[in-house]
C-alpha cells in the first residue's frame, strides 16, 4: 500500500486530535436519581460555613442563608439566583441544580473590605472542565518532553 | 550589568564577545523596527507626547491618593482601590507587559517628581537638587524587589481592599522615589526597589518588544556616550543583553546623534532559553517570588477559605502571623527548595555537573512563560467579574454618593462563568508549554536534564488549575 507508506503521521496532528477527543468525548457519569438536598449556609464576614456544596445534576437544593453580622447576600456563578439575608435573619433559595460543573458563589451586599472575595463553591456532579484541563496538562508536557528527546 | 561602570570592556566594546554577539543578535531574523514607522519616531523623540502621558498618569495617581484618603472606606465603591487593583493591575498584566515589556514604566509617574528635583527641570535639565552618590554595589540586582514584593503580599489582604491603605502605599512609593532621587544617582527607586518594576522587568523578557543598539561598531567610535550620560536609569544600551532593565523611556533614543538605535518588535520571548554565563540567583529568586505570590494571592482571593481571608486580613493578629509565616515558607523555604532540587535531581539523573547556583539562575530562565501567563490567569478570574465596578466607582469615585455618568447604584456583573473558567485553562496550558519549550532550548542536546523541572512546571500548573477551577 504505497498510499499508506507516504503517510507520515505528524506529531502535532495526532496530539491535536488527542486533544480534540480529551475535550469533547462525553465523561462517564453514573446514573444517579435527583434528590432534594438542603444546606444551611452560616454568612460571617468574608467567609461561607460551610464553604462547598456538592450535589449531583438534577437534584433540587435549598440553600438557607443566615447572615450571623452584617447582611450578606448569595449569587451562584452560571445561575441567575440572587438572594440577601439580614443580620439574624435566614433567606432561603431553591434551584434545581441542571448545570454541571464547579461554580463560585459570592456574596452580593457590601459587607466589609474583603465582600468582593468572599467566595465559596458549588459542586455539581463532575468538574469535567478541571479533569480535562489535568488530562491535556499531562499531554502538554508529554509533547513538551517529547519534542526535547527530539 | 548594563551600567557603563559595570563595563570593563567599554573602551573596546566591538572588539568583545558581548558586544559580537549582540552583533550577532542584531542580524536575526524577526526582528522589524519600529522606528521605520515614519510618524512614530518624531513621536518619540519629541518629549512632549511622552510628558503629557506621564501628566495625566500623575493627575491620575495623586487623584487615587486623594480619593483613598478621604473617600469611603468601603474599598469597593472607593475609586483608589477599583482603579488600581482592578483597572490599573489587569491593563498592567493583561496588555502593558505581555505585548509592551516595561512600556508602563516609560509613563509610569512615581519617579516623575523625583527626577524633576534631581534634574532641576522638567523637560529640560537645570541645576538639580541632590548627593548624586552611586548605589551600594552590595545592594544592586533584584533582592530589594522581591523583598518589596514579599511585603506587599504580607499586608495583601489589606492593602487590596483597604483605600487609605492603598493611599498611604501610593504616598510612600512616590516619597521613597523622591528621597532615593535626592540621595542617589538616576532612578535609584526603578531599578533597585520598585516592586512593580521587578514584576515587570522579569515578564518583560518575555514581550515581544526591545531596544537595541544597531550597529555596536558605532558606538565604540563614539566617545561620548551621550546615551548613557542621557539614560535616567543608568544604563548602557550596547550592553543590553535582554529587556528585563530597560524602562523604554527613549531617552537614549533622543540622545543618540547616530540614529543607532532600534525599537523592535519581536517574537515573544526572545530573551530567554538561551544559557547564560553570569550567576543571577537574585532573578531566579524573584521568579519564584513571583510563583509563589500568585498561589498565595489566588488562594486568598479566589480560593472558598474563608478562615484564610480572615488570616490575612487580621493584621496583627495571631491568625495573621501563622499566614505571613506560611506565605513567607512558601516563597522562602518550599518553592526555591523544590526548584533547587529538580535542578539537581536534572543533574544527577544525566551526571553531568554545571555549578548548582549557575544552573539554577539559568533553569529559572524557563519559569517565565508559566508564571507570566498565571498570573493572567489570576487576573482573568478576580478582574473579570468585578469590571462592573469601575463604572460604579466613575460614576461616584469617592463613595459619597455621587452620580456624574447618571448610572445610579446600578452595578452591573458581567456573568463570565461560561467563558472565564476555559480562558484560564487555556492560559496555564500555553504557559506550560511555552516554558517547556524554553526549556528544552535550555537543555542544549541532553532532555533529561530538564525532565525534573518540567515536572515542577506541570505541578505548579495542576496547583493553580486546582485553585482556580477545581
Amino acid at each position: 500500500m504505497p498510499v499508506i507508506k507516504t503517510i507520515r503521521w505528524q506529531p502535532w496532528a495526532v496530539w491535536v486530535g488527542l486533544a480534540l477527543a480529551v475535550l469533547f468525548i462525553p465523561f462517564p457519569t453514573a446514573a444517579t436519581t435527583p434528590t432534594d438536598r438542603t444546606y444551611h449556609i452560616e454568612a460571617s464576614r468574608f467567609e461561607y460555613t460551610p464553604a462547598v456544596l456538592t450535589a449531583n445534576p438534577g437534584d433540587r437544593v435549598t440553600i438557607e442563608l443566615t447572615a450571623t453580622d452584617v447582611v450578606h447576600g448569595l449569587s451562584i456563578d452560571g445561575y441567575n439566583l440572587v438572594t440577601t439575608a439580614d443580620p439574624g435573619q435566614t433567606a432561603r433559595l431553591t434551584f434545581v441544580a441542571d448545570r454541571q460543573g464547579s461554580f463560585r458563589f459570592r456574596c452580593t451586599v457590601t459587607c466589609g473590605n474583603m465582600h468582593p472575595f468572599m467566595i465559596g463553591k458549588l459542586e455539581v456532579g463532575h468538574n469535567t472542565l478541571f479533569w480535562r484541563a489535568i488530562v491535556l496538562s499531562g499531554m502538554t508536557l508529554v509533547a513538551g518532553i517529547w519534542k526535547l528527546k527530539k | 550589568m548594563s551600567t557603563l561602570q559595570e563595563i570593563p570592556w567599554l573602551d573596546k566594546a566591538a572588539a568583545d564577545e558581548n558586544a559580537k554577539a549582540i552583533r550577532q543578535a542584531r542580524t536575526v531574523r524577526n526582528r522589524y523596527n519600529l522606528l521605520r514607522i515614519s510618524w512614530l519616531l518624531p513621536l518619540l523623540i519629541n518629549r512632549w507626547p511622552q510628558f503629557v502621558i506621564r501628566a495625566m498618569t500623575l493627575a491620575g495617581f495623586v487623584f487615587t491618593i486623594t480619593a483613598g484618603l478621604i473617600g469611603t472606606r468601603v474599598g469597593s465603591h472607593n475609586f483608589a482601590i477599583i482603579f488600581v487593583w482592578i483597572a490599573w493591575w489587569t491593563a498592567l498584566k493583561l496588555s502593558f507587559i505581555p505585548f509592551g515589556g516595561r512600556s508602563w514604566c516609560s509613563i509610569c509617574p512615581i519617579p516623575l517628581p523625583g527626577d524633576w528635583l534631581q534634574q532641576g527641570g522638567i523637560l529640560t535639565k537645570g541645576r538639580g537638587l541632590g548627593l548624586n552618590l552611586h548605589w551600594p554595589k552590595r545592594l544592586k540586582g533584584s533582592w530589594l524587589q522581591s523583598g518589596a514584593f514579599l511585603l506587599i503580599g504580607l499586608f495583601s489582604a489589606v492593602t487590596l481592599t483597604d483605600p487609605r491603605v492603598t493611599g498611604w502605599v501610593f504616598v510612600a512609593l512616590f516619597g521613597l522615589s523622591i528621597g532615593l532621587s535626592l540621595v542617589f544617582e538616576r532612578r535609584a527607586f526603578c531599578s533597585h526597589i520598585c516592586p512593580i518594576g521587578g514584576f515587570t522587568g522579569i515578564y518583560a523578557q518575555t514581550a515581544p518588544i526591545e531596544l537595541r543598539v544597531i550597529d555596536t561598531e558605532i558606538c565604540a567610535k563614539h566617545d561620548d556616550k551621550s546615551c548613557y550620560r542621557g539614560c535616567p536609569w543608568g544604563l548602557y544600551p550596547v550592553a543590553f543583553r535582554d529587556s528585563a532593565t530597560c524602562g523604554l523611556c527613549m531617552e537614549c533614543l533622543r540622545a543618540c546623534p547616530q540614529d543607532n538605535l532600534a525599537l523592535n518588535l519581536r517574537p515573544f520571548g526572545a530573551d530567554i532559553g538561551k544559557p547564560r554565563t553570569a550567576k543571577r540567583l537574585d532573578e531566579a529568586f524573584l521568579t519564584l517570588v513571583m510563583l509563589g505570590s500568585v498561589l498565595a494571592f489566588t488562594s486568598v482571593f479566589v480560593g472558598p477559605w474563608g478562615w484564610l481571608k480572615s488570616a490575612a486580613y487580621a493584621i496583627g493578629s495571631l491568625r495573621w502571623v501563622g499566614y505571613a509565616l506560611g506565605f513567607l515558607a512558601l516563597n522562602l523555604i518550599v518553592l526555591p527548595g523544590l526548584f533547587s532540587l529538580a535542578v539537581w535531581a536534572g543533574q544527577k539523573y544525566t551526571g553531568k555537573k554545571f555549578p548548582l547556583n549557575r544552573e539554577i539562575a539559568n533553569q529559572a530562565q524557563a519559569l517565565l512563560p508559566l508564571g507570566l501567563m498565571a498570573w493572567i490567569a489570576f487576573t482573568v478570574s478576580f478582574a473579570l467579574p468585578k469590571w462592573g465596578y469601575v463604572v460604579a466607582v466613575i460614576n461616584d469615585p469617592l463613595g459619597w454618593g455621587w452620580n456624574l455618568l447618571g448610572a445610579g447604584n446600578i452595578l452591573w456583573s458581567p456573568d463570565v462563568s461560561g467563558f472565564s473558567p476555559v480562558l484560564q485553562v487555556i492560559l496555564l496550558l500555553i504557559g506550560l508549554f511555552w516554558s517547556a519549550n524554553v526549556a528544552r532550548r535550555l537543555a542544549d542536546s541532553d532532555y533529561r536534564r530538564t525532565v525534573p523541572i518540567q515536572v515542577f512546571c506541570l505541578a505548579f500548573t495542576l496547583g493553580m488549575l486546582w485553585l482556580l477551577i477545581g
